[in-house]
């Protein structure tokens, strides 16, 4: 597995370098990569929230005042934020054939953010039926994952020092009665975000070995 | 020849798919392998690509409908052929098989399969008589061909979707509807079955409905409601208690308690004397693993608070180490921060007993539903003023029914009779 570390990517940036490599990994031209890199601040829609907009409590007004982009994406979920200070990671993985199973790769992720924050202390975990990773009632780390002829895109995103209040734009994921959290809150000190990019690449590496 | 498109298994455990959106439209050319759908499941979203090339003859489901995996969703033939949904012609020569047909089978067939295009996201075209083999027994399809029944249109409750004898005899028998109809209204609430009405429709297409997702509350109150009915066999007794004593009592004390900063309450009383009655009669405080019986030491006790939108039951643990003061104190903080959503995911679990509240609204009293894994539950009634006789005078006093609610494969008739005694002789002759 291949790990590029981009820095902070433009959102449209993100997908045409996703799309690009995704069709390059159709074709065997490259091997599984792992995009690790930080989103201008954000919100994108997934498919479950395409052309609503239920879930957005900021009007447009709002959105451009924050500066705040907005984004129709083609993962799986409903809305989230992106922002300074949170990992976003993008794996372009083929499943196909060994590891053809949508809910196992969602698990695996899960599993590999779940040891990455453990390293620092956290003690995070699954809330069935809730995707993503949660500390008490707040979701630490979103995903959301596109799956095109077993070809991954889309992924994850772990808030190690996101300004939360961007949040309050959104119904996160959809889910109401839930809150988000970071890991400079939960530890109540700063996180070096590069600190965070080699525990998570040393986590994926351990859980995607292959 | 028309190949039928199945919805594919993404995953083992991935009993189901929805359909999110349609990239083709019925008409439209596709080359195989061509994107032709996207569903998604747990936050998943997969493209499709068509496993034949053609025209799109018929779409069976409609974006947003939630379908079993192989469930046929779409048919594809050649331009001006007629799709051929109502009787199957000859099998197709189908050279892969869909991995959904054999999940266990999956790995010794990985291991040699190249990693071609070809061989991706499992929508080999499998014929409807295909279908009913790897669905249904042989019992199953012959009660299905003599009420006329086609079995693909059905959500099985066996193994792997399988359409088992249960399921037939309780799917309704079709009048002149064709079976593409069926398949497309056959469930409209989306996945009905886990909730326990497996084949009745919640209601009939065009009907003036409104459709709205269970939240995550809803849903878990559901599931763990229909898991107690199931589990548990209910029996209720109701008792008649006056409250003239506690009602004074409350007067009397409510200031002191005030200047205390707690808030006492009749439920504050009905908890303490319940602790009380909980220690003479630990078989209300316990739990059944197979054949043995869990006496729990600790008195941990759940109070139902509901909701705009469902209920909670958080829980004060330990609560016969408290006083009346102290069991005040915790109903209300608990209480407060369940409706400001504020609690811990350990303050709503490892409940011994529970206390519900079906009163509060002024039922006469209700039949509660028992919190598993515990045994019993007790009911508050409405508290009201009655005329009461005493010593063959007429008084009026307020009066409170207290339902208990117990699990009949532990505790008997004659028990839940002498705990609700005891509870009824504490209450009346409250000892603040």
């Amino acid at each position: 597995m291949e790990v590029r570390r981009l820095g902070t990517v433009g959102y449209q940036d993100a997908l045409d370098l996703q799309a690009d490599l995704v069709e390059q990994r159709r074709r065997d031209e490259i091997g599984d990569v792992l995009l690790l890199l930080e989103h201008p601040p954000v919100i994108t829609l997934g498919v479950k929230a395409r052309n609503t907009r239920t879930n957005i409590l900021a009007t447009d007004a709002q959105l451009a005042a924050e500066g705040v982009g907005l984004f129709q994406s083609g993962r799986g979920g409903d809305v989230t934020y992106h922002g300074p200070g949170q990992l976003v990671g993008y794996p372009i993985f083929n499943l196909n054939p060994h590891r053809r199973d949508v809910h196992k790769y969602v698990r695996d992720i899960e599993q590999a953010l779940i040891d990455a924050v453990a390293a620092f202390g956290i003690t995070a975990g699954r809330v069935p039926g809730l995707t993503g990773i949660w500390v008490d009632q707040n979701k630490l780390a979103a995903i959301g994952v596109r799956i095109s002829r077993w070809i991954t895109s889309h992924g994850f995103a772990l808030n190690v020092a996101t300004n939360l209040s961007h949040f309050d734009l959104i119904v996160p994921c959809g889910i109401q009665d839930r809150g988000v959290t970071s890991m400079d809150r939960l530890l109540g000190r700063d996180v070096p975000m590069a600190e965070v990019e080699s525990a998570v690449e040393l986590a994926f590496r351990n859980v995607f070995r292959e | 020849m028309a190949n039928e498109v199945l919805m594919p298994q993404m995953g083992e455990s991935i009993a189901e798919g929805t359909i999110v959106r349609w990239i083709k439209k019925v008409g439209d050319a596709v080359d195989r392998d061509e994107p032709l759908f996207e569903i998604s499941t747990d936050k998943v979203d997969a493209e499709i690509p068509s496993p034949s090339a053609g025209v799109v003859l018929e779409i069976r489901v409609k974006e947003g409908e939630t379908v079993p995996v192989n469930s046929v969703v779409a048919v594809i033939g050649a331009a001006g052929e007629k799709s051929s949904s109502a009787a199957p012609s000859a099998p197709a020569a189908t050279e892969d098989k869909p991995a959904a047909s054999q999940p266990t089978d999956t790995k010794p067939a990985e291991a040699t399969a190249p990693a071609t295009t070809q061989a991706t996201a499992a929508t080999a075209p499998t014929t409807v008589e295909e279908l009913r083999r790897t669905k249904s027994s042989p019992v199953v399809r012959r009660i299905a061909a003599e009420k006329g029944i086609d079995i693909t249109t059905l959500q099985g409750t066996g193994i792997s979707g399988r359409v088992t004898k249960k399921d037939i005899l309780g799917a309704p028998v079709p009048t002149a509807a064709p079976a593409a109809a069926a398949a497309s209204t056959g469930s409209p609430a989306g996945k009905p079955a886990a909730l326990g009405t497996p084949s009745i429709p919640a209601f009939a297409p065009g009907e003036n409905v409104r459709v709205e997702k269970m939240s995550v509350m809803r849903k878990k109150i559901a599931e763990h409601m229909v898991y107690s009915m199931a589990t548990s066999p209910h029996v209720y007794s109701v008792y008649e208690v006056d409250f003239h004593r506690i009602s004074k009592l409350r007067e009397k004390l409510k200031a002191e308690y005030d200047a205390a900063g707690a808030r006492l309450t009749f439920t504050s009383f009905i908890a303490a004397a319940t602790v009380d009655a909980i220690r003479q009669f630990p078989f209300v405080n316990a739990s059944i693993d197979g054949d043995t019986i869990i006496y729990k030491r600790d008195i941990n006790l759940g109070i139902a608070v509901a909701l705009d939108n469902g209920l909670l039951v958080p829980v004060i643990r330990n609560a016969d180490e408290r006083n009346l003061l102290g069991i005040s104190r915790s109903i209300a903080d608990l209480a407060a921060r369940a409706r400001s959503k504020k609690l811990n995911p350990e303050e709503v679990q490892g409940g011994t007993f529970t206390i519900t509240n079906p009163g509060i609204f002024g039922a006469l009293y209700g039949l509660p539903v028992i919190n598993q894994p515990q045994v019993a539950i007790l009911g508050v009634g409405s508290i009201d003023k009655r005329p009461v006789v005493i010593d063959d005078a007429i008084a009026v006093h307020p009066v409170c029914h207290l339902t208990l609610g117990y699990d009949h494969r532990l505790i008997d008739g004659a028990e839940a009779g002498k705990f609700l005694a005891y509870l009824k002789e504490r209450l009346e002759n409250f000892e603040a």
